[in-house]
């Protein structure tokens, strides 16, 4: 993945309005952060190959870090922390937030096509 | 001297941070051991560092890291396909009659995996309790001996001592080789413990202070 270059993004997330697509959206802290430190607390989420449809969609930021809101009929998906993208199989759209060790803790894909499951 | 022995963990890397130094042992003995590794970890955070996989590429990187550490190890794989992360939501009992269809083909005389309720990850708790239950089904004759590994912090003040200790830093170079064939996972799993320490040392070192002694409970059934 390469650092997300806003323009490029805002343009491809602009091609899957008025769609039907698939999202990954997910956030984990792994499931060791309790057990190496006491003070911390597991959470985690994610939802892969949920099919949606939005017709606004946006990402803000501040050239390190960015967030993405995509505006459903009846509602919204929110991603903050966003660092890297790329494309994945010339068409599913990769977006994740990584730490400084490279660690994954946040991510939103779209695709019209399903991930693997 | 064992028959053959059966690994059941559903992580690539597991096998390599938890018993790799008890497989190298087996296998210079002669012994046969096969790994049934429940997923590819597909949910992972560790993505290499330098980053070089994503989300959608990380399953396929695992396979082929897997297919290396058995081969560093010198032992067969069976890959199960569950996804990362959802073991314990599956029916417990299926994926016992899953494992118990290997071990009935395999019978080996020792099976190693989690210890349930004290390994820390919900996959490894739930893999770990499934392959006890597969054993369990099987005629107490035809069982073979369980070593269960716990992982939580708190697993010796709990259930005491683990009656077998395998130090294995003869053969630690075969360890570091088999945790390092997981090059998306090695660093960023070892390097956590160096934030841990808040000290800058060698990951190997780390890794030896870790990981010198491979502790198993003997299931009592």
């Amino acid at each position: 993945m390469k650092p997300i270059e806003l323009e490029k993004v805002q343009k491809i997330i602009d091609g899957f309005k008025n769609k039907e697509v698939y999202v990954h959206l997910e956030t984990t802290n792994g499931a060791y952060a309790s057990h190496i430190n006491k003070k911390a607390y597991n959470v985690g989420a994610y939802i892969r190959n949920a099919k949606v449809s939005f017709n606004q969609a946006k990402i803000v930021g501040d050239g390190k870090s960015y967030r993405v809101g995509l505006k459903m009929e009846m509602g919204w998906i929110y991603a903050e922390g966003l660092t890297d993208w790329t494309i994945h199989e010339d068409s599913k759209l990769l977006m994740a937030g990584h730490d400084r060790e490279g660690r994954l803790m946040v991510s939103l894909q779209i695709s019209e096509t399903p991930f693997s499951y | 001297m064992e028959k053959h022995v059966v690994v059941i963990y559903p992580h690539p890397d597991d096998e390599s941070f938890g018993a790799a130094g008890t497989i190298a042992k087996f296998r210079e003995e002669g012994v046969p051991v096969t790994y049934l590794c429940g997923t590819l970890g597909e949910m992972g955070r560790n993505m290499g560092s330098p980053i070089f996989a994503n989300r959608e590429t990380l399953p396929e990187i695992r396979k082929k890291e897997l297919i290396d550490a058995c081969e560093v190890l010198d032992m067969n794989l069976e890959m199960l396909g569950y996804r990362d992360k959802t073991i314990e939501f599956e029916d417990r009992n299926q994926i016992a009659l899953d494992l118990k269809s290997y071990l009935d083909k395999i019978k080996p005389s020792l099976v190693i995996t989690h210890y349930p309720d004290y390994a820390v990850h919900p996959d490894h708790n739930a893999l770990g309790a499934a392959a006890i239950e597969a054993v369990r089904l099987m005629n107490p004759e035809d069982r073979p001996t369980v070593w269960a590994q716990a992982i939580s912090n708190d697993y010796e003040e709990v259930l005491g001592k683990p009656e077998i200790e395998n130090d294995i830093t003869a053969i630690f170079d075969k360890k570091i080789d088999a945790i390092f064939a997981h090059a998306s996972q090695a660093q960023g799993v070892l390097g956590q413990r160096r934030d841990e320490a808040s000290v800058n040392i060698d990951l190997k070192e780390i890794a030896k202070q870790n990981m010198g002694i491979e502790r198993f409970y003997i299931w009592k059934f």
